[in-house]
């Protein structure tokens, strides 16, 4: 079987800064594994601005900020990029399975950094009643479909959360020419950061209420209306509060999950409300020799702050190697 | 009349107390540093944004590349800029930072590509 | 067209079953379904059980066929390449005046020729079935339940039926059924649909919430659908084990109760509701549905709670009066009803199938079976359910199974392909074949590449592909296209 000395899963802004920070903390021996055909990650659908304030202290959108990482690791030869690399299992013996189109390989890491992000909460997760038609969408799906491919998916939008990721979609909607007629926020103020609460919403006079939620979605085959409720300090609607909006999209972004169904099959302990692994110490799992950085360890605001972590990550993998041996 | 704005020129985000008399800016409060007074002015005389979006393609590796403006524009021209966007078709490759449209609606600022495409 | 010796109306897995059946006669038949895809209706939100015929009155139609029907699947299962599991079912009782109700249940099932009964006491249930609640005092064992998934069934039996002679025309809509006077007894039907005019010597009518309807369109009108609605809950695949057996109350009058499910996918199920509604197309779940679920099943098995629920969906069953109408109709000579098949209609799919072909007999339909009936079906290959190495064989075989699509669930491009090939047009049909979009993300990794890909294969445009047919367009509109509605 292969040997590396580091396995690196997943080339987003986590893996990516992880790569370069164990290279220059001395490991001459890394594979990077992506399953997209693209370094980036979640970067390359971030088209906005907001990166890279702290990190390089400039404003950047979010195929920039990946950019100047992209950049770094073509110019280190000891970092091979392997794409279209899709892991389907880790073993505690720091053995990996992966798919890449016409073959299957296993590879054994003296140490592993998982990368691997995270997933939207769906609306199923959040128990909104109703029917199941089409119109209801992921902020992430949209934004893919939208910036990506060129697909418009709505028209007359109600956003669900005033998370970043929801109000960063309920521009980008409104300038593709869509209507975006409520955010949806069930908390007291906005989750999201001001800056977004400006330049997203209030910009564009999108009506915020908060202290609300959606009870139920309308459509047999396409969202065409919500109901709207308010709720009091324990999150109960309060009754005869409740109104419609006439809409054809729920975007949903009601929170992100760490995605570590790998590590967690390979026996690394799991915090099972959060999905991140059971830490004392940043990065570190419960399994010496398998480090997890970026939104695979805990959901983070910027991704400045990712890299940041993923560094450190780069680094206590180069510790790691230098112990064991 | 006053109004009320963050500043979000750093995570500080200083609550901004603005005095606006005839839609010009009498006094700014509440900033903690000159940023937060420039910020304040900008903001309610003539608000400027950058423009972050995608331009279709044509014949390249990407379907759609993300672009920007390279400064910031009125805030006021944004929907304009948008229908103009919508009209591109990128037909040659592109590094990122390479400009796509210059002087991008005569407004001085040029339309940048933000990611290469080949 | 032409004129068919039987036309079937309704494509979900009753007209698939009666189809594969009759498909090993030499006869012109055809399916008319008028969703986008087959078993888009009431046998998409089937809880995939096959019952071991208890809880049926001894002298129904409903009993027989059950029992009949529980042994045939397993048979028919293994010829059609799908995973029939053998996993018993307990039907629970917590006091002693209910375990003397489960003596009268075993009796009644007994008579009725299910196998292998047994009462069984707390002790046996500790062992077999830790996770059920400690106040359960006996059960009714039947370990001739089984599960299997009830889409993936219905398009098995339709493909192998199609395989040999029948013709699918989906998107087919009937408006409209005449019978001419014949020169004999029987008059041809002249059906009206959406797509044109059928001709058929034989109808058998098995359009589920609309059976009414279409019977009526032939002037019997003696029964009425009314639809029950059922919710229906699904468990994180992580809860896969919290039973081993199907988990039963003992039932009420009008439904078999809320129960613990086992599926054939992994996720349990818990549920379903019964409620009686008005319409047949209002499929939406409710707050008071999920409450009356949780606490329900949480009397069985209490270590259910809420946060394990990931999905959630309602079907409505085709509920007429308390028997299945399977009959002729005097009135309408060649003019078969098969109609208020609720449950254990997924289970009696095979001896319906028998039952219905018999009757086209009676009605002077000649049976010559072919010399040729491809009695056999491959199984699809789904990488999720097989070794890893197998999975590294077939890469090496074919390198699309290499190229994953959706990552949840562990579907390659290659089997996505396929399922369009095998009639999938719609991101419901990929998903019923492939379970690409079940996963725990639910779409949101993999719709991308999926619309791509059906695009690509069908020819569609992005703006055309749909969740479930005409209406549920995922696209607004495509990029070339609109400038802003308004301006500055």
């Amino acid at each position: 079987m292969v040997e590396r000395e580091l396995v690196i899963v997943g080339a987003g802004p986590a893996g990516m800064a992880a790569a370069i920070s164990a290279r220059e903390s001395g490991i001459t021996d890394i594979l990077l594994l992506e399953r997209d055909q693209c370094l980036g990650g979640i970067l390359n659908q971030c088209v906005h601005t907001g990166f890279g304030i702290e990190y390089f202290k400039e404003v950047l959108t979010g195929p920039e900020y990946s950019n100047r990482f992209i950049e770094k690791i073509n110019a280190l030869p000891e970092i091979e990029i392997s794409l279209k690399s899709f892991v389907v299992k880790l073993t505690r013996e720091k053995v990996l399975t992966y798919i890449k189109p016409g073959t299957m390989e296993d590879v054994k890491a003296k140490v592993v950094i998982m990368a691997t992000g995270c997933r939207e909460k769906t609306r199923e997760m959040v128990h909104i009643a109703g029917t199941r038609p089409s119109g209801i969408f992921s902020a992430g799906l949209a934004q893919k479909l939208i910036n990506i491919e060129g697909l418009l998916p709505g028209r007359e939008v109600v956003v669900v959360g005033s998370g970043d990721i929801g109000l960063i979609m309920a521009r980008r909607f409104t300038l593709e020419g869509a209507r975006v007629k409520a955010v949806i926020e069930i908390q007291g103020k906005s989750r999201g950061l001001a800056r977004n609460m400006a330049q997203c919403i209030e910009d564009f006079d999108i009506p915020v209420y908060f202290n609300h939620k959606i009870s139920r979605i309308y459509g047999r085959d396409r969202v065409e209306k919500v109901i709207v409720v308010k709720v009091d300090e324990n999150f109960n609607e309060i009754p005869s509060s409740g109104f419609e909006i006439g809409c054809d999209t729920v975007l949903m972004s009601v929170g992100l999950i760490p995605e570590n169904e790998l590590i967690e099959a390979a026996g690394v302990e799991i915090d099972r409300k959060t999905g991140s692994p059971v830490s004392k110490e940043v990065n570190k799992t419960s399994l010496p020799g398998i480090f997890c950085c970026g939104n695979s360890f805990k959901i983070y605001d910027l991704a400045d702050w990712v890299s940041k972590d993923a560094a450190l990550a780069g680094k206590m993998a180069a510790d790691y190697i230098r112990g064991v041996k | 009349m006053i109004k009320r704005l963050t500043c979000i020129e750093c995570p500080k985000s200083c609550l901004l107390s603005i005095k606006i008399e005839n839609t010009r800016v009498a006094k700014v409060s509440g900033n903690e540093c000159p940023k937060g007074e420039k910020y304040a002015i900008q903001e309610i005389e003539n608000p400027m944004r950058i423009l972050t979006s995608a331009v279709l393609t044509e014949g390249l590796s990407l379907k759609m590349v993300p672009v920007r403006t390279d400064k910031p524009i009125p805030k006021s021209k944004i929907m304009e800029a948008m229908g103009q966007i919508k009209k591109i078709r990128l037909k040659s490759p592109v590094k990122s930072g390479s400009i796509i449209a210059e002087n991008f609606l005569s407004l001085g600022v040029n339309l940048l590509s933000t990611r290469r495409v080949s | 067209m032409g004129l068919y010796d039987v036309i079937i109306i309704g494509g979900g897995v009753i007209g698939a079953s009666i189809a594969r059946e009759l498909s090993r006669y030499k006869l012109k038949i055809a399916i008319l379904e008028k969703e986008e895809e087959l078993a888009f209706g009431v046998s998409k939100s089937n809880s995939g059980i096959i019952h071991p015929g208890t809880q049926n009155p001894v002298n129904s139609l409903k009993g027989r066929l059950c029992v009949q029907g529980n042994a045939l699947t397993r048979k028919m299962s293994k010829e059609l390449g799908i995973d029939f599991k053998e996993v018993g079912e307990l039907i629970v009782a917590f006091n002693e005046e209910d375990r003397l109700k489960l003596v009268e249940l075993k009796n009644d099932a007994e008579i009725l020729g299910v196998p292998r009964l047994r009462v069984v006491d707390r002790a046996w249930l500790k062992k077999n079935e830790p996770n059920l609640s400690r106040d359960a005092a006996a059960a009714l064992y039947a370990p001739t339940a089984g599960i299997i998934s009830p889409y993936r069934w219905a398009y098995d039996l339709a493909e192998n039926a199609a395989k040999n002679g029948v013709e699918i025309h989906t998107l087919t809509n009937v408006e409209n059924i005449l019978q001419h006077s014949g020169a004999g007894n029987i008059g041809d039907f002249e059906i009206d649909t959406s797509k044109g005019e059928f001709r058929s010597r034989y109808v058998v009518n098995a359009a589920g919430l609309f059976a009414d309807d279409i019977s009526r369109m032939i002037g019997i009108d003696d029964f009425k659908i009314r639809p029950r609605k059922g919710e229906e809950f699904l468990l994180d695949k992580k809860r896969e084990n919290i039973t081993n057996h199907l988990i039963f109350p003992l039932p009420s009058k009008s439904s078999k109760g809320v129960l613990v499910i086992k599926t054939s996918d992994g996720n349990p199920m818990i549920g379903p509701t019964a409620e009686d509604v008005e319409s047949k197309t209002d499929l939406s779940t409710s707050d008071e549905g999920f409450k009356k679920v949780l606490s329900s099943v949480q009397r069985l098995v209490p270590s259910i709670n809420g946060n394990d629920v990931i999905a959630y969906f309602a079907g409505l069953r085709p509920a007429s009066g308390e028997d299945f109408i399977i009959r002729r109709e005097a009135k309408a000579p060649g003019f078969i009803n098969v109609a208020g098949i609720q449950s254990p209609g997924l289970t009696a799919a095979p001896a319906i199938a028998l039952l219905v072909s018999g009757l086209l007999r009676k009605s002077g339909l000649s049976l010559k079976r072919k010399l040729f009936f491809h009695r056999h079906r491959k199984r699809d290959i789904h990488l999720f359910n097989i070794p890893l190495s197998k999975t590294k064989r077939l890469i090496k075989r074919d390198p699309l199974y290499g190229d994953i699509v959706c990552r949840c669930e562990m579907v390659s491009a290659k089997e996505v392909t396929d399922a369009i090939g095998r009639g999938a047009k719609t991101l419901d049909g990929i998903k019923f074949r492939t379970r690409a979009q079940s996963g725990r993300c639910h779409g949101s990794f993999c719709t991308t590449r999926l619309m791509k890909i059906l695009a690509s294969e069908t020819g569609k445009k992005s703006t055309e592909i749909t969740k479930r047919g005409k209406g549920s367009e995922i696209i607004k509109e495509e990029r070339c296209q609109a400038l802003p509605a308004k301006s500055a």
